[in-house]
């Protein structure tokens, strides 16, 4: 079957020559035979090693530093929030009479780990927000959103507000005081936006009033609605970052300069 | 026309592409208008709602304020249920055109800022906020802080049946103290503030005369 030319594996992870003496055509182990049999069984048919080598074995420029783990280090903090986040769901209620707070109580007081898991989901959204900041301060302050990388600063940048969508819906969800009268804020103040807020809203609480609905709506689009189109805006992200490269923090400069011929001068 | 018959006007080819893709197209529509709309629909839904007797006249004085629990989101339990500082009207202070739906004056205790309950404080007699420090006078006017407007309040009426005060929608005001439909809180209404915040018509329609 013809493949797709693939970039090369890095010197590490390519098949050694034998060494001298030893059988060159001899088998490995039998378990690392096997498993390199049903990988490439898999790949022959989903031709992904191309792909998957693309994705993770590339070029980057010198003088990268800690600062570029940043972007990594928002993506493992959602997909902390989201494993957290669905766990929590097989025990939260999003009733607003009885059972959302009475749910959280539980999940704190009786489940097991339930306050640790609760806690990683919590204390995660506020490290989420800040690491998004950092890491789009460095973007910004190494000018890494200059061209050609324009677009994958503004799907960023919707990427922040998606996540900063989260943690205003995912405020309401405990019920207790604290959520309810921080929410009833926030709702006012987006109705202060002339002409749609009002309306705006209306939309956000289902009612003129905060409502029987409210908590739902509330739930819905903090746990279906924001994150399916935060994965697929993070795939975007991701897809740009591998496509474009990384950009070389601006203080490396060019390595030769450019060599001009006196006889063309 | 080429790979066309005689006379025919559209490609065969041309013709199923467009059949296909609008047949696609309906399709996709057909769920996600009605999702639309489904989400859509509390904008457009006018809230219900109904009087609710506080009480005998003789429970109101013009000097001091009574608190009522009233509900005005039915079957969400205490979200639902909002306070209500009622007193009977007094024609030496309010100086508001009299009719029949402000014998007794019930102001609403979301504050005009950003919406947290406000306590009235009778040594004072200031209604204050404890978010961002709101503060209103016996009228419900605003007397400092940040409130863009006075305390919404709500129509109140005799029942000459039950012989009971009843309380009825919620109705904003502006500095003058003339009604306009419910608003949400931080958005005035003197001058274009009344245009910036448009009304809604979720909100429920002031009663007959009102």
């Amino acid at each position: 079957m013809p493949r797709l030319p693939a970039p090369p594996l890095p010197k590490t992870l390519q098949p050694r020559p034998p060494r001298p003496g030893q059988n060159g055509n001899g088998r490995g182990h039998p378990v690392v035979e096997g498993g390199i049999h049903v990988v490439d069984w898999v790949d022959e048919r989903m031709q992904m090693s191309g792909g998957l080598r693309w994705l993770m074995f590339r070029k980057v420029p010198r003088g990268i530093n800690w600062f570029y783990t940043l972007g990594s280090a928002t993506l493992f903090a959602f997909l902390s929030q989201a494993v957290t986040g669905v766990v929590l769901a097989m025990y939260y209620r999003p009733d607003a009479v009885n059972g959302a707070y009475e749910s959280i109580r539980y999940i704190d007081d009786n489940v097991f780990l339930g306050l640790f898991v609760r806690s990683m989901h919590k204390w995660g959204a506020s490290i989420m927000i800040i690491l998004i900041f950092l890491h789009m301060a460095r973007v910004f302050f190494f000018g890494a959103y200059k061209y050609p990388r324009e677009l994958t600063w503004v799907i960023g940048v919707v990427l922040l507000i998606l996540t900063l969508i989260m943690g205003f819906t995912g405020y309401l969800l405990p019920f207790d005081q604290r959520s309810y009268w921080a929410s009833i804020v926030g709702i006012n103040i987006n109705g202060t936006g002339p002409f749609v807020g009002p309306f705006l809203s209306d939309f956000i609480r289902a009612g003129p009033e905060f409502g029987a609905t409210t908590l739902s709506r509330f739930y819905s689009i903090h746990m279906l609605l924001v994150p399916g189109a935060m994965i697929a805006l993070i795939g975007a992200h991701l897809y740009l970052v591998t496509k474009l490269g990384i950009s070389a923090p601006p203080w490396i400069k060019v390595e030769h300069e450019p060599v001009v011929d006196e006889a063309e001068v | 026309m080429p790979g066309a018959f005689e006379g025919e006007t559209v490609t065969r080819r041309r013709f199923m592409n467009v059949a296909a893709n609008g047949a696609g197209a309906v399709a996709t529509l057909a769920f996600t208008l009605p999702a639309l709309g489904f989400a859509l629909a509390p904008v457009f839904h006018e809230q219900a709602f109904q009087w609710q007797a506080i009480g005998p006249p003789s429970d109101f004085n013009a000097l001091v304020y009574s608190n009522r629990v009233i509900t005005i989101v039915p079957g969400v339990g205490t979200a639902g249920k909002t306070l209500a500082y009622v007193r009977a009207r007094n024609a030496a202070i309010d100086r508001e055109p009299e009719d029949k739906y402000n014998q007794w004056i019930a102001l609403s205790s979301r504050c005009m800022h950003l919406g947290c309950p406000v306590r009235y404080v009778q040594a004072a007699e200031r209604f204050i906020c404890p978010c961002h420090g709101g503060v209103y006078d016996f009228r419900g006017l605003v007397a400092g802080g940040p409130p863009v407007r006075p305390l919404d309040r709500f129509y109140t009426r005799l029942n000459s049946i039950s012989g009971l005060v009843e309380v009825g929608p919620r109705y904003s005001v502006n500095s003058e103290l003339q009604r306009f439909s419910p608003r949400d809180p931080g958005q005035p209404l003197d001058g274009i503030g009344q245009y910036l915040y448009p009304s809604r018509v979720s909100t429920p329609p002031p009663p007959p005369g009102g």
